[in-house]
């Protein structure tokens, strides 16, 4: 179908991914610039230049082992080292994320706005370092240049490809059971309440006119519903007020208070994390503690340790077992890596700027094996 | 109004395609057909008017390839001829046509894909019978083919490429009132809303072009000569099919339009999108005054669903059935 999906898939679910790498690194008070590093590798990899070229070539949307594949080496391009299980949850808890953003999408148009907030925070998480804020932004451009001219139709095409690939994906995610927004059985909840989308009137009007176009007859009906005016319509420019904050980090604790438009994503403006989140979060990072980052120019490599104390790695080990079965939440089980995957470490170097020998990616269908290779080769800017 | 009754499961779920549900009532043998398009698949229940029997078939898309999207099905719909019905999938690839039960392929047609890819999705979308012996398809390009369909065997031609279009089609329908009055015999729709009217024959000839207002018409239907038109603002409109003229503008949904259907006898129309809400209204149409009054009659909210398909079982609207993304399963309703 829409052969224009997969810069779209990655800003997003990427940057998904970078919200919960954030908030984890955050909540443990790494030090500034450890998680300066962390986040301006996979950054700076996954806006390169050349990624984001093959990924702006009109193409069909990969298959899921594919982009999983693809998704599991951006997160290598970091400190992290997931075993497969752990890179299955982490890939649900996107993708669920996702799924959720483009049902709740006011009108297929708005899922630039959608990919605009996730490029916004990403701005954010490196404004201080240059070289890769400069990455974002030249992609930033080359979106908006690509997808501006786009229709309303063509942009339904694209969500409904995206809805088709993300079809039957059920998975309960704490965040969303608490705020109820996903329903016990794993469904979202999809209001019939709230201001309608921008273009659209608000239902209960019929007009009737005669043949020289004159309205001479109009009454309402009921609705059902029960809708307001749409709001203004947000900034599809590289800055200004995007109005719409689906997309914007659930994960964040500085979140202000939202509109009645995202009720469902506002934190609480509070210094504590939401306590479910961050649970979600420990069994995550438990597979984290103790990783060694790849650096080059032989600095000393720093651990980074996402807990206060061994202990709580202990016991969110601990806690991270099966849980409540009628929760079924992300449990992401973590294995601490005695010898590093020397072939991981290999491509990790080679994002790191070391000039190796690249073998042929294993797995994943056609579709993505270019990528892969290229990614395999990339020089980090 | 309506009550609901019990939901027929089906295999898989439904995808987010529009007017995804096609429906086929077959009185002699007391069956109601139903087919709803899941990715590179069609799911096919046969349902027994006892709602005692249910069979189930599925069918793929040609040239399926499991390991890649490249084969999706946009939509399945049935043609009903005087002679015999056809069951047709469009899919990326091109068009399947089958025998009404969904047991033999009789016909392959496939698209002409590019050399070298470029960014316009191609891909076939739209599907009408029109009067004894045509089948209408439109394709992503803005193309329509027209099939001549013999009254049995597989020797199915094309006859005719109408090019009017320059947006991608949405959705076809051929006048469903069965009166031979009719001046138009079926309207196209594309993704800028423009709409087409055509007569058919030999060839077809353009009767009329409505101008869209840049917003997609993802489903239209064709009813004693006015043309009904569902939107992606969620507005519905009815035309004058042969001079564009407006009879009505309805507010109708808070979100895309995905499915309209007609019940001809009775001129009761049904409504359903991305709002999870279906809606029945009521058409009359006053010739004295050449005008067509909409009424609203009733309305089914299906909790935290977005509907892409909803269609009347029966020719007087007595009973209809729904489908929305993510449900593996067909829920009907009946008149009280």
């Amino acid at each position: 179908m829409s052969m224009r999906t997969l810069p779209l898939v990655f800003i997003n679910l990427g940057g998904e991914m970078l919200y919960i790498l954030d908030q984890r690194l955050r909540a443990q008070n790494t030090a500034d610039d450890n998680t300066q590093k962390v986040m301006n590798d996979i950054i700076a990899t996954m806006f390169s230049k050349a990624f984001m070229e093959e990924l702006l070539k009109p193409q069909d949307l990969y298959s899921n082992r594919a982009l999983r594949t693809v998704l599991t080496r951006l997160a290598h391009a970091s400190i992290m080292r997931l075993n497969p299980a752990s890179m299955d949850r982490l890939y649900e808890l996107m993708v669920m994320a996702f799924k959720y953003q483009l049902l709740l999408c006011p009108r297929p148009r708005d899922l630039l706005i959608i990919s605009y907030n996730h490029i916004d925070t990403i701005r954010e998480f490196v404004r201080d370092t240059p070289s890769v804020l400069n990455q974002v932004d030249e992609t930033h451009r080359k979106i908006i240049e690509v997808y501006t001219p786009l229709s309303d139709g063509e942009f339904q095409l694209l969500r409904q490809t995206l809805l088709i690939f993300l079809q039957d994906m059920h998975v309960r995610v704490s965040l969303f059971l608490k705020d109820k927004v996903q329903n016990p059985n794993g469904r979202f909840a999809l209001s019939t309440t709230g201001p309608v989308p921008h273009g659209t009137e608000v239902p209960g009007l019929i007009r009737m006119f005669s043949s020289n176009g004159k309205e001479w007859k109009r009454w309402e009906f009921p609705t059902g519903g029960s809708y307001t005016s749409s709001i203004r319509v947000g900034s599809f420019e590289r800055f200004g007020d995007r109005v719409i904050r689906i997309g914007t980090n659930m994960y964040s604790v500085t979140q202000p208070e939202e509109t009645h438009t995202s009720k469902n994503f506002s934190q609480k403006a509070n210094s504590e994390p939401n306590p479910l989140a961050k649970e979600e979060l420990n069994l995550l990072a438990r597979l984290l503690g103790g990783m060694k980052v790849q650096n080059r120019n032989t600095e000393t490599g720093f651990r980074v340790n996402l807990f206060a104390t061994d202990q709580e790695e202990e016991e969110a080990g601990a806690s991270g077992g099966n849980g409540d079965q009628s929760f079924q939440v992300i449990n992401i089980q973590a294995t601490q890596a005695v010898q590093v995957n020397t072939e991981l470490a290999r491509i990790a170097g080679e994002f790191t700027g070391e000039p190796e020998q690249t073998e042929s990616p294993e797995g994943p269908s056609n579709k993505g094996e270019d990528l892969l290779a290229m990614m395999d080769e990339l020089i980090e800017l | 109004m309506y009550h609901k009754e019990k939901s027929i499961q089906m295999k898989s779920s439904a995808s987010a395609l529009y007017n995804n549900l096609s429906v086929l009532r077959i009185a002699p043998r007391s069956l109601t057909y139903f087919t709803v398009v899941h990715a590179n698949m069609v799911n096919m229940v046969s349902a027994s008017w006892d709602g005692l029997n249910y069979s189930h078939r599925q069918l793929q898309s040609k040239e399926a390839n499991v390991a890649t999207s490249s084969s999706l099905i946009m939509q399945a719909a049935w043609c009903v001829l005087p002679s015999r019905d056809i069951l047709v999938l469009t899919s990326q690839k091109g068009i399947q046509m089958y025998e009404s039960d969904g047991s033999i392929m009789v016909y392959w047609h496939a698209l002409d894909t590019p050399e070298t890819q470029t960014a316009q999705a191609v891909f076939a979308r739209g599907i009408a019978a029109v009067r004894e012996k045509y089948i209408c398809v439109g394709i992503s390009s803005g193309s329509m083919l027209v099939f001549d369909v013999p009254i049995k065997g597989s020797n199915i031609t094309l006859s005719e490429v109408l090019e009017e279009h320059k947006e991608s089609i949405t959705d076809l329908a051929s006048e469903c009132s069965g009166s031979q009055e009719c001046i138009a015999d079926m309207v196209s729709a594309d993704d800028s809303g423009n709409l087409c009217v055509w007569k058919s024959g030999e060839d077809f000839q353009l009767l009329n072009k409505i101008p869209g207002f840049q917003m997609s018409c993802s489903s239209v239907k064709l009813w004693k000569g006015t043309v009904v038109a569902g939107y992606g603002t969620g507005q519905i409109r009815l035309y004058e099919a042969v001079t564009g003229i407006v009879h009505a503008e309805v507010n109708a949904h808070a979100r895309w339009i995905y499915s309209l259907d007609i019940a001809p006898f009775s001129g009761l129309l049904l409504s359903a999108a991305e709002d999870s809400l279906v809606r029945v209204w009521h058409l009359t149409m006053t010739p004295e005054t050449n005008s067509v009054e909409i009424v609203h009659m009733y309305n089914e909210c299906v909790t935290d669903t977005q509907i892409c398909g909803a269609k009347f079982c029966d020719g007087d609207g007595y009973a209809f059935a729904v489908t929305g993304y993510d449900l593996s399963e067909i829920i009907r309703y009946t008149q009280v």
